[in-house]
């Protein structure tokens, strides 16, 4: 199925620099429908509200890290289905097994560029 | 140790007593007299040993707690280490007004490519994509900033540590310094002012931006 480029996005990260680059690139990359979140509480609230097809998510992050904003999507039974992609610069194996077991779709370690973005997005939503 | 002391004392009184008898020659006297000052010397001795040691023990330990205080670890905590931390928050600050510049530029080179071709558009994409990765900068100098703030706040509260623990001898020091302060006052004055005059980038509000310095040489006029 083709990937539908108007579906909604969720970045989380609490550098607005950050934010900042990410909608660029997905602008770039044809994905213009992104809302922004600054850490995992406000995050999770707006996936309550909103209806997203896919969360990029930095990890260091408070008060609720990445990790812990990923384990209450997957805990969430109406959203547990969203792509997750974690984007941090935790970059050590226990990290990325933790996110793993967390049930994360992907990772990318920062700092990372367009193409490694768009690869982690086409092996969690199909070719685009 | 006393009683072994006291034994042994007791032994030889008793040889000078079987030495010299009960009476002593008034001529002989000198000689009881410093053989029994021998005596009482040799059975102090390791009293008085111990206590020497004791006292250069006590020395020491006044003689160190004041070389540590001399270093002034309360400088450390009062003005070093929120200087540093200062300066690093301004590095983040610095650098992520810079990547804001660098994209607000770069997002004004894309909107004024809108009206080119698709190729040219495509090609100036794959440029200004690179400019994004390579913002990510900020964000990676940021963390490590933090980490290396985060640090130096938990060397902070090991120094206030220390300040608490020898705040008498830091007190003292502070005095010292002051009295050496007062008596070379010119001396102190000229390396001040060569201090000043190498101390960098200033924080926001604290140095004089164009204006003013604009306005302190118009005043020479």
């Amino acid at each position: 199925m083709a990937v539908d480029k108007n579906m909604s996005i969720l970045i989380v990260d609490d550098y607005k620099t950050m934010l900042r680059i990410l909608r660029n690139l997905l602008r770039q990359l044809g994905f213009a429908n992104v809302d922004e979140a600054i850490d995992g509480s406000s995050a999770m609230q707006k996936v309550k509200q909103g209806d997203f097809h896919l969360i990029i998510s930095d990890w260091n992050m408070e008060p609720m890290t990445g990790l812990q904003f990923l384990k209450e999507v997957r805990a969430d039974d109406k959203h547990k289905h969203i792509p997750f992609i974690m984007v941090t610069a935790e970059s050590k194996s226990e990290n990325v097994i933790a996110a793993k077991e967390a049930g994360v779709s992907n990772y990318i370690v920062k700092p990372f560029n367009a193409e490694t973005l768009k690869a982690k997005m086409v092996s969690v939503l199909g070719d685009f | 140790m006393t009683n072994q002391g006291d034994d042994l004392r007791a032994k030889r009184i008793e040889a000078i007593r079987e030495r010299y008898g009960d009476h002593v020659p008034v001529e002989l006297l000198a000689d009881v007299a410093g053989e029994l000052l021998a005596v009482t010397k040799g059975g102090m001795s390791s009293e008085t040993d111990l206590f020497s040691d004791l006292r250069d023990l006590a020395n020491y330990i006044h003689e160190a707690r004041m070389e540590i205080a001399s270093l002034r670890p309360d400088e450390v905590g009062e003005t070093l280490i929120p200087s540093a931390t200062d300066e690093l928050d301004a590095i983040v600050e610095a650098t992520a007004t810079a990547t804001n510049s660098i994209m607000d530029a770069t997002e004004e080179i894309e909107n004024a490519c809108a009206d080119l071709d698709q190729d040219m558009q495509n090609g100036i994409m794959d440029i200004t994509s690179k400019i994004y990765e390579a913002c990510t900068f900020q964000d990676i100098t940021g963390q490590r900033i933090t980490k290396v703030v985060t640090a130096l706040k938990n060397i902070e509260d090991k120094v206030d540590g220390l300040v608490e623990a020898f705040s008498d001898e830091i007190e003292a020091a502070k005095a010292e310094q002051k009295i050496k302060d007062d008596a070379n006052q010119d001396v102190v004055k000229v390396i001040n002012e060569k201090d000043d005059l190498l101390e960098g980038p200033q924080l926001a509000g604290q140095g004089s931006n164009q204006s003013d310095v604009d306005a302190l040489l118009a005043s020479f006029d």
